[in-house]
């Protein structure tokens, strides 16, 4: 649910109150919430809880070993300097991008949106490879880059291009429909009033779109820090020197070293738990906000 | 680039160029250029060449699980997607919230965690798997294995599109189906499904289309033997790392076309879906 969305549905929750006539016996209804919180048990619940069981299965202390041992934490710091350097790049990328197609017309605009989407589309072991393929020993600049000693592929800048290809798209994604259902005329009314572009953008576009800003940053951060298939090509699995944290829990656990490997993998379940709450807390915001200002107008 | 000339309607607003400079700019070097890459170096194979990479049986088996298993796995979510987004819209039960936001968890989780859970819960000694066990049904290290990681993977997104077009539909066209005798079942197939159809579709389609390049979370589910539980994406790897560059490239350039073409058609039907949206008001 996108921050749009969000204010569409604490609109539409207020009208809850429905007849006999338009809901169902409430046999039907006990039946399908059952039915559903079986299916949502199966395939979530049930596999998110076994992380943290199997995660502590070999007790407390097994469990802090595994996360403080110096590969471990290379990983860690691998993971989070990866997300700060794909984060901030691909925020001023979505700001741009919604920034013109949001604010201005020109022909070939469905066609980039469109574009920006892509990466989406693209299965992430396909990302990795197309980076080994330009940077790669074989590939178009191999030869370049190792004629003047300079590693991407099989090294951090690999992970990190990798990352951002997958992160892509995000926060563009979140900014474009948000800042078009805006307008600009509160923009336009800066201007006339003297303001630059850039005390425009800084004191009334980015406070009009602030949380949706932060949904797209919510949503790129855990992908960025989640990812896997584009970034296991590019890595080359050299412990301690390039690998993730999703990357460091698939060699743990194919040495059978279960408990370590969900210890680790438990950390990221977590990060995922906070992705959670944090996005519900920004919808709701949004839709206060969203509720507050309709009743303004009214 | 003429194409993208700003057509001058006395836009007063600043940062044009720049803005639109940079998004080309960072498109270009981030997604266009490395993706045009792939396709420049598998044009390097011949015809015949190419012919041999993409249709080897071990490939052809993978293309069969891969859409097989992502179609069955969309289904499953059409399915039951409809059904989450139902029950989360319009009936009230304890936990109702938390329910709401752990929906969205498989965006959220790693897909590697994903591929232990999931294998852990259902191997032969899991939760799961040791219920199913001794009814014949083997999950982990097969097929079937790889319809669950995909059927994860791909849970919220019909349950996010279904939900708002829920939402949207108003209280008084089932009223006055149900006013001219209409009983729910027949409401529901008769006004309801024919409303919230785009919607589904697109969930539909968004989830295969993402199940088709999942990675991290079917290989330690699947078992990964060769003709029976291999993913497209799987071989893709397996041939980088055997240094078969010029297969690998021309395996993921078969799926590249087909992922774009799926890309097109839920722009489709997602144009579709808001055109239904804004008629109806």
């Amino acid at each position: 649910m996108s921050v749009a969305v969000a204010s569409q549905y604490l609109k539409y929750n207020t009208k809850v109150a429905r007849s006999r006539a338009t809901s169902e016996p409430v046999w039907v209804r006990w039946t399908l919430i059952a039915t559903v919180l079986v299916f949502l048990s199966l395939f979530l619940f049930i596999p998110l809880a076994a992380v943290f069981t199997e995660g502590l299965r070999k007790g407390f202390a097994t469990y802090i070993a595994a996360i403080v041992e110096p590969d471990a934490l290379s990983a860690i710091k691998l993971t989070l300097i990866a997300a700060a350097i794909a984060l901030p790049l691909n925020l001023i990328f979505g700001l741009a991008a919604a920034w013109a197609i949001a604010k201005f017309e020109f022909k070939g605009k469905s066609m980039l949106i469109t574009l920006i989407d892509l990466p989406f589309a693209v299965s992430p072991v396909i990302a990795g490879l197309i980076y080994v393929l330009i940077f790669g020993l074989q590939g178009w600049l191999g030869e370049w880059l190792s004629d003047y000693d300079i590693k991407v592929v099989f090294a951090i800048p690999g992970i990190v291009l990798a990352t951002i290809f997958v992160t892509f798209p995000f926060i563009a994604r979140e900014l474009i429909p948000l800042m078009q259902a805006q307008g600009k005329e509160e923009e336009e009314a800066a201007l006339v009033l003297g303001a630059s572009g850039w005390q425009i953008f800084w004191r009334v576009t980015i406070p009009n779109v602030k949380w949706g800003l932060l949904y797209g940053v919510i949503l790129t951060n855990a992908r960025a820090m989640g990812e896997f298939g584009a970034v296991s090509v590019v890595s080359g699995h050299i412990r301690g020197l390039t690998n993730t944290m999703p990357l460091h829990v698939e060699i743990l656990y194919n040495e059978y070293n279960y408990a370590a490997a969900f210890a680790v993998a438990s950390l990221l379940a977590f990060l995922a738990l906070i992705t959670l709450a944090l996005k519900s807390y920004v919808e709701w915001q949004a839709a206060k906000n969203a509720v507050r200002a309709e009743q303004e107008i009214e | 680039m003429a194409i993208l000339k700003i057509k001058k309607r006395n836009n007063i607003l600043p940062g044009f160029g720049l803005s639109l400079g940079f998004t080309l700019f960072y498109l270009s070097l981030i997604v266009l250029i490395p993706l045009s890459a792939s396709f420049i170096k598998s044009a390097e194979l011949s015809f015949p060449d190419f012919w041999a990479a993409v249709s080897s049986p071990r490939v052809v088996a993978s293309y069969k699980l891969t859409f097989g298993a992502s179609f069955v796995g969309a289904l499953i979510n059409a399915i039951f997607g409809l059904l989450t987004a139902w029950v989360l819209t319009r009936y009230t039960f304890p936990g109702k919230k938390i329910v709401d936001a752990l929906v969205d968890l498989p965006f959220a989780l790693p897909t590697a965690v994903a591929g232990i859970a999931l294998t852990a819960v259902y191997a032969k000694n899991g939760w799961i798997g040791s219920l199913l066990e001794p009814l014949g049904i083997n999950v982990a290290f097969t097929p079937l294995g790889v319809v669950v990681a995909l059927t994860f993977i791909g849970l919220p997104f019909v349950v996010r599109t279904v939900q708002p077009a829920l939402e949207d539909l108003e209280a008084e066209t089932e009223e006055a189906a149900a006013s001219l005798g209409a009983n729910r079942w027949q409401t529901f197939h008769k006004i309801i499904l024919p409303a919230i159809w785009p919607a589904l579709l697109t969930g539909f389609a968004l989830a295969f289309a993402r199940a088709i390049g999942e990675y991290g979370s079917v290989i330690f589910i699947a078992g990964n033997m060769p003709m029976v539980s291999e993913i497209t994406p799987l071989i893709i790897i397996t041939k980088l790392e055997q240094y078969d560059y010029a297969g690998a490239t021309a395996v993921a350039v078969v799926m590249l076309v087909i992922s774009f073409q799926l890309l097109l058609i839920i722009n489709a039907l997602q144009w579709w879906m808001s055109n239904r949206l804004t008629t109806s008001k």
